[in-house]
């Protein structure tokens, strides 16, 4: 049997280790082929890009080499694929090489995309990419004082990142003696300060505790860069000195391309993350259209669950487990402090007050995280 | 006839009912329809409130074995 992964972000890798111990033998003796092309040789701790915007982590912590992350017996390849031939269970690469197989997961991520909303991308801050994370970093040393505000664009990577970049900047403004010269304004898209109601209950009075002004029902339209004000779909304003945005983001442009998912999210059953009409393929990670949050350990699980099926196809001939929607995501409250929220799809999460342990735990993870990815933790 | 998407956003707590709407609403042609699907009843109010604010249109909701079934359309 032929299993081939596409991508090696953290849903690829987990999936592909997962399986190449669970299918050791099968793997030794032939009789499966586990094979994995990416985009690139190397493989990036997204997450720690939050820390790198506000000087607490340096880019080079964020990178290990691809091939060292993966278990003995993964034929590895830096190959993009560029056509999917589901018809003829192929995936065509950059290389030109044709890859045959019997089950395909697709896990190719997801980019951000400021250029949906005019003016954003020329005009606010970003840290989803080393480069701009880094651009951040220095606009935020650079800044003296003024209006800063937050604004985020649907849907977006990381449910949690608004919430922790407001608070870590307030933060970070507090250490830097410059906080009573900022003031930070936070939106957000819906009625409340975070989509999940308990999130949000804690949230907001936090926000008011540190003197945080925030406006809800807020989607961007539009971003006036000359006379640095930002506009909503619900008609208000508001100024900015410096401007910070979660932007929209959207699936990879070898799907679209594909025509396998309107803005490159793929339509996939919630519970057995196969592909919508297709029995072979699986979708894991951003690239799935499913309503649940774009987020490493959404892809994490996902990743256990289509291990866990694939290597039962393989020695039982079905799959035994369904996905239920399982996402944990550390919610850092600041600089100092941290909480969590677990949920699935029947249970909403109930985060607990942020503490100085978690917040330890949430640092420990950050190194931690080269463990996940190999499938150990 | 406008297209209609469903988009099924039961046990979505984040990004949640309301947040998969606003972006499917970029997804869709001025004059099409949605139906979102929600397995949490605040939906019915939040929806119509924002649908409201922003001005598309609010055709109607119905609850059926507690889903609740918002068909909107986009206005502009």
């Amino acid at each position: 049997m032929k299993i081939l992964i596409v991508g090696g972000g953290m849903g690829g890798t987990i999936l592909a280790n997962n399986l190449a111990r669970r299918l050791k033998s099968e793997m030794k003796s032939g009789k499966v082929r586990l094979e994995m092309v990416s985009a690139s040789d190397k493989h990036t701790y997204l997450p720690g890009l939050l820390y790198v915007a506000v000087g607490r982590m340096t880019p080079d912590e964020l990178y290990r080499d691809q091939a060292s992350l993966l278990e003995p017996g993964i034929a590895f390849s830096v190959d993009p694929a560029e056509q999917f031939l589901l018809d003829k269970n192929q995936v065509k690469t950059k290389s030109g090489r044709v890859i045959d197989y019997d089950l395909l997961a697709i896990a190719t991520g997801s980019r951000m995309w400021p250029e949906s909303i005019p003016g954003l991308k020329e005009n606010a801050e970003f840290f989803y990419t080393e480069e701009t994370a880094v651009k951040m970093f220095n606009r935020l040393r650079q800044f003296q004082g003024g209006k800063v505000v937050i604004a985020m664009g649907v849907p977006h990577k990381c449910p949690m990142a608004p919430l922790e970049i407001t608070f870590m900047l307030d933060d970070y403004f507090r250490e830097r003696g410059l906080r009573d010269k900022v003031q930070l304004h936070y939106t957000y898209p819906i009625g409340r300060v975070h989509s999940l109601e308990n999130v949000a209950k804690w949230a907001a009075p936090e926000m008011e505790k540190r003197g945080i002004t925030y406006e809800t029902l807020f989607n961007l339209k539009e971003v006036d860069g000359a006379k640095k004000v930002l506009k909503s779909e619900e008609g208000s304003e508001t100024s900015y000195d410096m401007l910070i945005s979660i932007p929209a983001h959207k699936g990879m442009e070898v799907i679209e391309q594909n025509k396998l998912g309107q803005n490159g999210w793929i339509p996939t059953d919630r519970h057995t993350l196969k592909m919508d009409g297709r029995e072979n393929v699986f979708i894991l990670g951003d690239t799935t259209n499913l309503p649940i949050s774009k987020a490493g350990s959404t892809a994490h699980f996902e990743a256990e669950v289509v291990g866990e099926n694939i290597a039962a196809m393989v020695k039982l001939g079905a799959p035994v487990r369904r996905y239920d929607g399982k996402v944990f995501c550390f919610i850092q409250a600041g600089s100092e402090k941290a909480t969590y929220a677990m949920f699935n799809y029947n249970q909403p999460p109930d985060p607990r007050e942020p503490t100085r342990a978690l917040h330890w735990f949430k640092l420990a993870y950050n190194k931690l995280y080269w463990v996940s990815a190999r499938g150990l933790l | 006839m406008a297209d209609r998407k469903v988009i099924d956003a039961r046990g979505s707590f984040c990004p949640g009912p309301l947040m998969e709407l606003i972006a499917a609403m970029k997804m869709v042609q001025v004059g099409d329809e949605i139906e979102i699907l929600s397995s949490d009843k605040g939906s019915a109010g939040e929806i119509p409130q924002w649908l409201k604010k922003v001005g598309h249109e609010h055709l109607g909701t119905a609850e059926e074995s507690g889903v609740w079934h918002i068909m909107v359309r986009r206005s502009k």
